[in-house]
């Protein structure tokens, strides 16, 4: 009886282990950042159209917002693009833009022709801020709330699934939080 | 032919060395071949040419100029990354079971292999009982 039972046990635990892992939904690759619960990393970062003035973490303070990983080499920044602009047009919370490794003229010249979604757009072109957050590629989206702690992050585009399902549930609590304080 | 296959082992995908100090470089090596380059993600940071990888190589070599250590410099990276970006994961309760896993399954074939071979010999001993009186003979 041991011969015909061990290995179908052993098959149906498998089984059970690979179904469990499929249907979790999460993809394999993507990793999952350290830095959710923890506060955001201090950085201080010319902004895009005027390099006088910078973008730093205390910027972030005091309201909910979205920090938006972003370049004009990326194809899925394109795609997830007019998505940003809805949510900026909602004016339910900030977006502030990290421009990724990349040219200048070219970032700007992308926001005029496009549009800008963003409240500030800090200019990264070294990716050494990008390495402090754990940016790995473009689009990456973090939301972060109004203390500075790093409550999600999204590695991809945008979209209304995720908007809907994973983020504005967050949202909405983190707003809640900020009123009762 | 053999030649060219030697060569790849050396290639660097930064030209020349980082650091002129061999054991400086010793440890840039060491540092660059354990971290996953997060972006393809089956390569090591030395190893890729994704434009992430260089800026942690670059990472790395600022760090071990500056004077941090390579556990200083590992934790700066898992800090940022998780503990995906180190080839040999430490070993926490989580990781146990990865660490654990080949020798489990070893074990337990090995186990599985000996009762199935402990098993065979002792139905083979029995035949042999049987056989004792040839087919056919019969017993008076």
């Amino acid at each position: 009886m041991m011969r015909s039972v061990l290995p179908l046990g052993a098959f149906t635990l498998l089984v059970i282990v690979f179904l469990v892992s499929l249907r979790s939904g999460r993809a394999p690759n993507l990793i999952e950042s350290p830095l959710i619960g923890k506060p955001a990393p201090e950085f201080e970062l010319q902004t895009l159209r005027d390099p006088e003035r910078t973008f730093s973490r205390s910027d972030l303070l005091g309201q909910v917002s979205l920090v938006n990983v972003w370049a004009t080499w990326c194809v899925e920044c394109r795609h997830e693009h007019e998505f940003l602009m809805e949510i900026s047009r909602s004016g339910l919370l900030p977006i502030y833009g990290l421009n990724w490794k990349n040219d200048r003229d070219e970032a700007l010249r992308w926001l005029e022709v496009l549009g800008d979604p963003y409240l500030v757009t800090g200019f990264d072109d070294t990716g050494r801020v990008g390495i402090d957050w754990g940016v790995y590629g473009a689009p990456e989206t973090f939301l972060v709330g109004p203390d500075g702690q790093v409550l999600y992050k999204r590695i991809g585009a945008l979209n209304e699934g995720v908007w809907r399902h994973e983020i504005l549930p967050l949202i909405q609590q983190a707003q809640v939080v900020g009123v009762q304080q | 032919m053999a030649l060219l296959l030697a060569a790849g082992a050396a290639l660097a995908i930064d030209p020349g060395a980082a650091f002129d100090d061999p054991a400086l470089q010793a440890r840039y090596e060491g540092l660059t071949n354990q971290l996953r380059c997060v972006k393809c993600q089956n390569q090591t940071v030395a190893d890729s040419n994704a434009p992430v990888a260089r800026d942690l190589r670059q990472q790395v070599r600022e760090m071990i100029a500056a004077g941090a250590s390579d556990d200083e410099i590992l934790a700066f990276m898992t800090d940022r990354y998780g503990n995906f970006v180190r080839y040999r994961p430490p070993l926490t309760g989580t990781t146990a079971v990865l660490w654990a896993a080949p020798f489990l399954l070893l074990a337990g074939g090995l186990t599985i292999g000996v009762v199935l071979m402990v098993r065979k010999s002792r139905l083979v001993s029995d035949d042999d009982c049987d056989d004792a009186e040839a087919p056919g003979e019969e017993t008076p």
